[in-house]
């Protein structure tokens, strides 16, 4: 008795948040809804006997696909206000196929039978209070359907690439390794050497400037501060990523030094 | 019948399933400007499924139902995280999820 009060009630809040779900304004409640749901189912499947689905159920979906939902859905800036909008134009149509389909279920419902001979067909022991049903599953899992278990396996690999093949993109702006171009760098093309007089810092030599452009293309030596790299790479003045020090008024630049 | 099905019976929980499936085919003809909840519907098709499977299991004392629900849960993941990869990607393509847009495959 009391296991039927259960039942029932599971059954309800199933079927009442997976209507939820559907009919839901918010996509946000939708998943929500879809948690709920999938709790529920989770206690039917609880009752029936079930533990280890019932617990994959409950960390599969709950823990990894409704949580996918979530952030999908509020990742996406959707209007979700004009997401309701064919409702009311849909809803004759899928009322129709739904009630079709549902009187149709019912009387397939009304006219099936268990065979007879189920006993003979079945060949696979169920659990027991000795042998739990993890167990139990795991026994037929591993024996009988062993080259299924292992294509699931490949179709999780496949779908994990899919997934992230389709959403990788290169970004225009990312930073991205170019291994020829660090292996072709030498030590002239990055440093240069400077006589610098003491006290008079590198301001005395025209400044010390970093070339602007030094990741996009290798630096030509000897370009670092002088007057040829300043008048070349004048029109781009306002992407220079260091302070220039403007060389003292008289002194020349270190192509002279 | 060997568990606590005994007590409920087979017709309660096809009932179930069939009410979820019927749920869930109305789900993806009203929700046509938004994939994401036909992708939910889906899954609660599917969890229709699983619960007929995990009930006719019970029913026949059969592990071959719950061993066949592992693997629609596992296809519907995969289902899922695919569907919501390519969900993302169009939304970033033509920022919209709606399905009548969803033409440019046609010739």
């Amino acid at each position: 008795m009391m296991t039927q009060i259960v039942f029932y009630v599971f059954a309800a809040v199933l079927v009442l948040s997976a209507t939820m779900v559907v009919c839901a304004r918010n996509p946000v409640h939708s998943v929500l809804f879809l948690i709920l749901a999938f709790f529920n189912a989770a206690g039917l499947f609880l009752i029936a006997g079930a533990e280890f689905l019932a617990m994959t159920l409950v960390i599969v979906y709950v823990g990894a696909v409704a949580v996918l939902f979530l952030f999908v859905v509020m990742m996406l800036d959707v209007n979700f206000a004009q997401m309701r909008e064919g409702v009311q134009r849909y809803a004759p149509i899928g009322g129709v196929v739904g009630g079709v389909l549902l009187v149709e279920l019912i009387m397939a419902f009304t006219h099936w039978r268990v065979a007879s001979n189920i006993g003979q067909i079945r060949h696979l022991v169920p659990s027991s209070p000795e042998r739990t049903n993890t167990a139990a599953l795991g026994d037929v899992l591993y024996t009988h359907y062993i080259f299924l278990f292992q294509s699931c396996a490949l179709v999780l690999l496949v779908a994990m690439i899919g997934a992230i093949v389709l959403t990788l993109r290169d970004r225009p702006t990312g930073r991205r390794q170019d291994i020829d171009r660090q292996h072709d760098r030498t030590p002239a093309d990055s440093l240069e050497m400077l006589q610098v007089p003491l006290g008079a810092g590198v301001a005395a030599q025209g400044g010390f400037l970093r070339p602007h452009t030094s990741y996009d293309v290798a630096s030509v030596p000897g370009s670092y501060g002088t007057e040829a790299w300043r008048e070349q790479g004048e029109e781009e003045e306002t992407q220079t990523a260091l302070v220039i020090i403007p060389p003292a008024a008289g002194t020349k630049g270190q192509d002279d030094a | 019948m060997h568990s606590a099905i005994e007590g409920i019976g087979l017709a309660p929980y096809l009932s179930i399933g069939a009410i979820l499936l019927v749920l869930g085919v109305f789900g993806i003809f009203v929700n046509r400007k938004n994939v994401i909840i036909i992708l939910m519907s889906i899954e609660l098709i599917l969890l229709s499924a699983n619960i007929n499977f995990v009930a006719f299991s019970a029913a026949t004392g059969d592990l071959s139902g719950q061993v066949m629900t592992l693997f629609v849960l596992t296809i519907a993941a995969a289902e899922s995280a695919i569907g919501l990869a390519i969900v993302t990607v169009y939304f970033r393509n033509r920022g919209s999820i709606e399905v009548d847009d969803i033409t440019m495959m046609k010739g």
